[in-house]
């Protein structure tokens, strides 16, 4: 998987109701418009009646607009809010699990440092290390540990939140909006 | 008071003031049946669940009341699966209520089980699946509210089995809960002032109609909209009626089989005032090509169409009666401004109105029926409707004969013409003119059909004759599928590929008969009015008469597939044939 983000990447902040099947209304129908979701990540809210759900797409804006006033016309969908990547903190949670002899531990240990990474788990000859941050740097780490054999990735997709201290310029609650 | 689920279902549906289901029994549905017939709701038994859907959308369009149909589950939910996606195309409001295998055992390819749901996510505004008993009135009243506010359409209602039998406690919700469900409907005056600006500055405008007028019930409101300002008007395919064809300013249909006046209007247009219309490819043609110099109004209660195909100028989210009622209102204003200002009130658009007169002039709709020559479906259409009341309410299913009958029918009524236009569902005339007679009994109810169409639902007609609802069907039966074999002619060389259906396969007279109908047969021009005659003349049980028509008939004008409306191909005749 290539973590990097494409410079027309948009991140939709979607609050949903907390039931079943919102997941496949939102995610067939970026399908039936023909958009390719980046990631996704969905988690209930502080509110247990809602979830979040973030989804980064890689689309024109013109079209992408489209997109959101549909989702918008789904039912259980109750809040949209498009964040530009510059003003919405964006993060980003990885594992990886990596071929670790014991010549060459260290080697791994002392990046995983340099990246702030934790250890999460080691084994005879592989180690399983957790990883923070930005998209761009997790693609920075797990190309470092590529040459050691990389045995297995997980990454969970963005998550993002709105900066604060000052109103987001780009920041919309498209239902509150008409047109 | 405790209730069976089927009980609190049925309850629910009177509680909205159902007075007619249209359906078919099965296994997961029979506990909601037995409640039934307790029931002051008519429920009309059909021959095929397509059929119910279709009726219910019948009822729909004729009575602007919500159509409801209930089948069972699996085969039964994939049957009215078309119906759900022709009312989710042409915003038709529908609640359907399909059984579903017992809760407990869902997930285990039961018997007749399948994913009713998640196959009509897509084409329904929302569905539910109840899982208690409990929540069935909340569910039906959501049902109900979601299907007839905003844009209207149609949604699903999923009852298991075994929650059906389940006992809850009867209740009826006192308000509708649905936080992300909140339909604009006032226009933003802002918006409503700069369109009427722009409305005063245009030279050559034309309101361009759509469906959504009639959705609103704002016919009244275009009327006084188009008689104050003076601006002419077309009628889309879903929006035939709802401008009187015979009022002045009627421009008729646009399109692909649009009348040549109407597609070069918003050609030459410099504004578009779209009134609940949304820009379909049929009527754009080409869209880099489409009404290149106008200008943009957009009125539409449904946000996702404002700019979804033309970027509008004014886009003006928002109910179309109450956008257009404020519309008045503002264009009123302007012109007191501006009378006072300049002593005349807006610039007359008299010369672009003579301009389209011309065209009206010069190319009419033609077509030429020799006495002893075969029969025009043409002529058929213009015979039935002259020999009808004014207010017949006509069905169409689709091809060479909706485009006919849309073109050359006098609609001076809204509510009277019954088409599937986006989804174009061959077969949806026979089931949704008897689902508009039944909504409409006091109405003549006619079905201009084609031999195609008629053979994929006539059936129905059985559910007619046993319901006795008398509706009357035109089979103008050109023994082809007339609208591939038109295409293949002009665009495949004339390559004639599995178009042929023959005139007398099936006999459509004793077919009819054989279902408890009037069967008469018309092959020659002379026998055309007595036999429409006679027909209307019936009111006991439905008719049917099969017009023999001409098969090398084709419809005209037309906008070829992926060419501009600027490149309209009009009946080659038309000039020889002009004024005849």
């Amino acid at each position: 998987m290539n973590g990097e983000l494409a410079p027309k990447h948009h991140i939709l902040a979607v609050l949903v109701e907390n039931k079943f099947g919102v997941l496949t209304r939102v995610s067939g129908l970026f399908a039936r418009r023909g958009f390719n979701i980046v990631s996704l990540a969905v988690s209930p809210t502080e509110d247990e009646n809602y979830s979040r759900m973030t989804i980064v797409v890689d689309a024109d804006s013109a079209p992408l607009e489209q997109v959101t006033k549909q989702l918008n016309k789904l039912i259980p969908v109750i809040k949209i809010q498009e964040l530009s990547p510059d003003q919405a903190v964006e993060r980003e949670l990885m594992l990886v699990t990596v071929k670790s002899s014991s010549e060459v531990r260290s080697q791994i240990t002392e990046l995983a440092a340099i990246f702030e990474a934790r250890i999460e788990d080691v084994g005879y000859d592989a180690i399983t290390i957790l990883v923070a941050g930005r998209p761009e740097k997790l693609d920075a780490m797990s190309d470092l540990l590529a040459p050691f054999g990389i045995v297995e990735i997980q990454r969970t997709g963005l998550i993002a939140l709105p900066k604060l201290g000052r109103r987001p310029a780009r920041l919309r609650a498209v239902k509150d909006q008409p047109s | 008071m405790k209730l069976t689920g089927a009980q609190a279902l049925i309850k629910s549906l009177e509680m909205e003031n159902t007075e007619v289901m249209f359906g078919l029994p099965g296994g997961a549905i029979l506990p909601v049946y037995d409640p039934l017939i307790d029931s002051s709701i008519r429920h009309i038994l059909v021959r095929h669940e397509q059929g119910a859907g279709h009726m219910a959308e019948g009822y729909a369009h004729a009575t602007g009341r919500p159509g409801v149909a209930m089948v069972t589950s699996g085969p039964a939910a994939t049957n009215i699966v078309t119906p759900l996606c022709d009312a989710y195309m042409d915003s038709i409001p529908l609640v359907v209520i399909t059984g579903q295998v017992p809760y407990s055992v869902i997930g285990t390819d039961a018997f007749q089980e399948c994913d009713t749901v998640g196959i009509t996510m897509p084409i329904t505004k929302h569905n539910w699946l109840i899982t208690d008993a409990q929540d069935i009135p909340r569910v039906v009243r959501e049902a109900f509210h979601v299907a007839t506010t905003g844009r209207p359409g149609p949604v699903v209602v999923d009852v298991p089995k075994d929650i059906a039998m389940q006992e809850m406690d009867w209740y009826w919700p006192e308000a509708i809960d649905l936080p992300g469900y909140q339909p604009t409907t006032e226009g933003h005056p802002k918006q409503i002032k700069e369109a009427a600006r722009l409305m005063g500055e245009a030279k050559r405008p034309i309101i361009y109609a759509g469906g959504g007028i009639l959705k609103a019930r704002a016919a009244a409101a275009l009327r006084e909209l188009a008689e104050m300002t003076g601006f002419p008007v077309v009628t889309t395919l879903m929006a035939r009626g709802a401008f009187p064809d015979d009022h002045e300013l009627c421009l008729g249909m646009p399109g692909m089989h649009g009348n040549y006046t109407a597609v070069t209007a918003m050609q030459e247009s410099d504004l578009l005032i779209a009134l609940g219309s949304r820009f379909d490819d049929r009527v754009t043609g080409k869209l880099d090509g489409f009404a290149p110099e106008a200008k943009i109004i957009h009125v539409d209660i449904d946000p996702a169409e404002l700019g979804k195909v033309r970027r509008p100028d004014v886009a003006l989210l928002g109910d179309c009666r109450l956008v257009i009622e404020e519309m008045i209102k503002a264009v009123r204003a302007d012109q007191d401004k501006k009378s006072k200002k300049s002593g005349s009130r807006w610039p007359s658009i008299e010369k672009w109105r003579n301009h389209l007169r011309d065209y009206q002039e010069r190319y009419p709709l033609v077509y030429e029926q020799f006495d002893d020559g075969p029969l025009k479906p043409q002529f058929c259409i213009d015979q039935l409707g002259a020999l009808s009341p004014d207010d017949t309410i006509v069905a169409s299913g689709v091809g060479q004969h909706q485009m006919w009958t849309s073109q050359r029918w006098t609609f001076n009524h809204p509510y009277t013409w019954i088409n599937s236009g986006g989804l174009g569902t061959m077969g949806f005339a026979v089931p949704a003119a008897i689902g508009a007679k039944v909504g409409m009994p006091e109405r003549t109810v006619w079905a201009v059909d084609g031999d195609g169409c008629f053979q994929m639902t006539a059936q129905e007609l059985v559910t007619a004759s046993a319901e006795r609802i008398p509706v009357k069907i035109a089979i103008l039966n050109n023994a082809y599928l007339g609208m591939v074999r038109q295409w293949q002619e002009m665009f495949y060389q004339e390559r004639y590929s599995e178009v042929y259906l023959s005139p007398d396969l099936p006999d459509y007279v004793k077919w009819s008969e054989a279902m408890g109908c009037v069967g008469f047969r018309v092959d020659s021009p002379e026998d055309v009015g007595p036999t429409i005659e006679k027909a209307n003349e019936i009111d006991d049980r439905p008719v049917v008469i099969d017009f023999r028509t001409d098969y090398r008939e084709k419809v005209f004008p037309m906008v070829a597939a992926g060419t501009s409306n600027s490149d309209v191909i009009i009946d080659p005749d038309t000039e020889r044939l002009r004024g005849k």
